[in-house]
């Protein structure tokens, strides 16, 4: 308890890192999925292909990802940019599927009424497909979050693990306490995220609660 | 006016959907499209507005072919109304009714003053406009969706298969309401169903479809009933085709005849039926002969009531058949009693109006009466 009090500066830091480099990631692979997944719902063929080369980037190691970015990006081995590019792609990975899937849950009479209406398909996607799916893409997004929290842990090992560095630094110099804090950090870190991410669902879709709240009516 | 000139639907898996359609939809009428499944009934109406497109053959909707036209913009000009209301789950009742008049850009308080209008017309209670469509029921969901397809004031609406999915009762609600609404709006529509009772009961005109997409019959549902064109339409028509048809035919000259009435508190009658009446001579139900006076828990219900002036024969008939007694009450448009009716008038009047056209049904488009059977006595 002693060390974390004496170094509480260099933990918010950490933390202050371990937030920007896993939660950037989702925002950027959240906006990359949204037209990906788009795609891969309406091309019928292409659905199954874009999917599963989504599917196919979780399966790349994190390790051998931060290392073999640099090459690929030509950018410096110390770079963070590796760690951000990194983890944007594990969310791409997992938000393809999820985008698709909602978008394909979205009930055919609504969007054949919406059509009927004289909405353009973008303006129909906009206005009434995205916002519909949004209770099935945000339960996505709660999992790459959260993910992603427990995934920049590894960047360490390349120097941004934002609070895993508390890991190596703890195990190096055999200071226990580091490494219990920086665990617990982690995990109360994931879970603040998940509880944000839910309130702000519960205030996107205020008519998702009314549903679900009229269902359970019905079946009681 | 909407017109098909030799329209025909082929889907790429080779099924023909719509088989050379010529069909005019009269402006300001309602039109049915009726028939079977995978008859090409739904498929015609979503060529009207692109949502599928033909593969020959010509559509105008006012005299303007639909395909010269962006097919947004035309849908915009379109009332829709689909099964099960297709309301956007995520709009209040409010916003989803002002999606049109939105697109269209108008500003927001313009629209949803609009929808608040509608609201009314089509009987949505004013707190229901802050609501979310999961928190209605399947006939509220279909009122708004009715209330959105005519949000921007449309000509032509289309309907497809609108009540299908509520239960029977709300169902005929729903279409007495719409026959009520389009006494009011006039529009030109266009409606979709697989149920022949809801054709006839809705349609100016109404157009029989056959699997492969190929039009049987198209005319007023009098001729329908009366003179099918074909086994096909004969066997689609249904059962007891020549009572229904009855619906068709005007009850004007039938003859009313006496009936004794009695009020509470008065003597039993000494012979046969009495009908009790109140003090504005609206009927409460029959009494038999009996001793002593006329007491509230000796009445006994009563059938339908036919009204002479707007009824059908069907209405008279049913009148006739359905009173204890064996007399149809005859009422005036206020429910007060004028008389009674027997079967065989009913009868003799049908054979009447056969010799007076040769064609029975062949004058009258639509139900003389919608509420036929639905007042009872007692």
């Amino acid at each position: 308890m002693n060390w974390v009090l004496e170094n509480i500066s260099f933990i918010a830091s950490l933390l202050t890192d371990h937030i920007v480099f896993s939660l950037v990631p989702v925002v950027i692979g959240l906006v990359i999925a949204v037209p990906l997944g788009w795609l891969a719902n309406r091309a019928g063929f292409g659905r199954a292909v874009v999917v599963n080369l989504a599917g196919l980037l979780y399966t790349i190691p994190s390790l051998a990802l931060f290392v073999f970015l640099p090459v690929i990006l030509g950018t410096g081995i110390l770079d963070p940019i590796n760690v951000i590019v990194a983890l944007s792609v594990y969310t791409v990975a997992l938000l393809v599927r999820t985008v698709a899937d909602a978008l394909e849950a979205v009930p055919p009479l609504v969007v054949d009424a919406a059509t009927a209406m004289g909405f353009t398909p973008f303006r129909r996607f906009v206005a009434a497909e995205l916002p519909i799916s949004v209770p099935v893409i945000l339960a996505g997004v709660r999992v790459a979050a959260v993910s992603s929290i427990s995934l920049v842990t590894v960047g360490s090992v390349i120097g941004f693990g934002g609070l895993g560095q508390m890991f190596t630094d703890g195990f190096q110099r055999s200071i226990t306490a580091e490494v219990v804090a920086g665990i617990v950090l982690v995990v109360v870190l994931a879970l603040v995220v998940d509880g944000l991410l839910l309130l702000i669902g519960r205030m996107l879709t205020p008519w998702d609660r009314t549903a679900r709240a009229v269902a359970q009516g019905a079946t009681a | 006016m909407i017109e098909f000139r030799g329209v025909t639907k082929r889907f790429p898996d080779g099924t023909v959907a719509v088989d050379d359609l010529d069909l005019v939809v009269d402006s300001g009428r309602i039109t049915v499209f009726v028939g079977p499944s995978g008859c090409g009934k739904t498929t015609s109406l979503r060529m009207i507005n692109r949502m599928i497109e033909p593969s020959g053959g010509t559509i105008s909707v006012e005299g303007k072919d639909i395909m010269s036209r962006d097919a947004a913009e035309l849908r915009r000009g379109i009332g829709y109304v689909i099964q099960q209301a297709g309301l956007f789950p995520h709009r209040t009742i409010l916003d989803n009714i002002a999606t049109v008049p939105l697109l269209l850009g108008w500003n927001k308080k313009q629209a949803r003053e609009r929808a608040a209008e509608l609201m009314d017309t089509v009987g949505l209670a004013p707190e229901m406009a802050k609501r979310y469509p999961a928190q209605l029921s399947g006939g509220q969901q279909q009122r708004v969706g009715v209330a959105r397809a005519l949000a921007a004031d449309p000509p032509v609406l289309l309907m497809d298969e609108p009540f299908s999915a509520v239960d029977p009762i709300v169902r005929e609600t729903l279409q007495d309401e719409l026959l009520r609404l389009q006494g009011e709006l006039g529009k030109t529509i266009v409606f979709v169903t697989h149920d022949i009772d809801e054709a006839i009961k809705l349609g100016d005109k109404v157009a029989v479809f056959r699997t492969g997409g190929k039009l049987a019959q198209y005319d007023e549902p009098g001729v329908l009933l009366s003179r099918p064109a074909d086994d096909f339409v004969d066997s689609f028509v249904g059962r007891d085709r020549g009572y229904r048809g009855l619906g068709f035919l005007s009850s004007d000259g039938l003859p009313i005849g006496d009936l004794p009435v009695v009020a509470i508190g008065d003597r039993m009658p000494t012979d046969g039926w009495a009908l009790v009446v109140d003090g504005e001579r609206r009927p409460l139900g029959w009494v038999a002969r009996g001793t002593g006076t006329v007491y509230e828990d000796a009445l006994v219900p009563g059938g339908s009531l036919y009204d002479a002036g707007a009824g059908s024969l069907r209405a008279a008939l049913d009148a006739a058949l359905s009173s204890p007694s064996g007399r149809g009450v005859a009422v005036d448009g206020d429910g007060r009693v004028l008389g009674s009716i027997g079967a065989d008038d009913v009868l003799r009047g049908l054979a009447d109006s056969r010799e007076a056209d040769g064609a029975p049904g062949a004058d009258v488009g639509r139900p003389v009466t919608d509420t036929d059977a639905a007042d009872r006595v007692g």
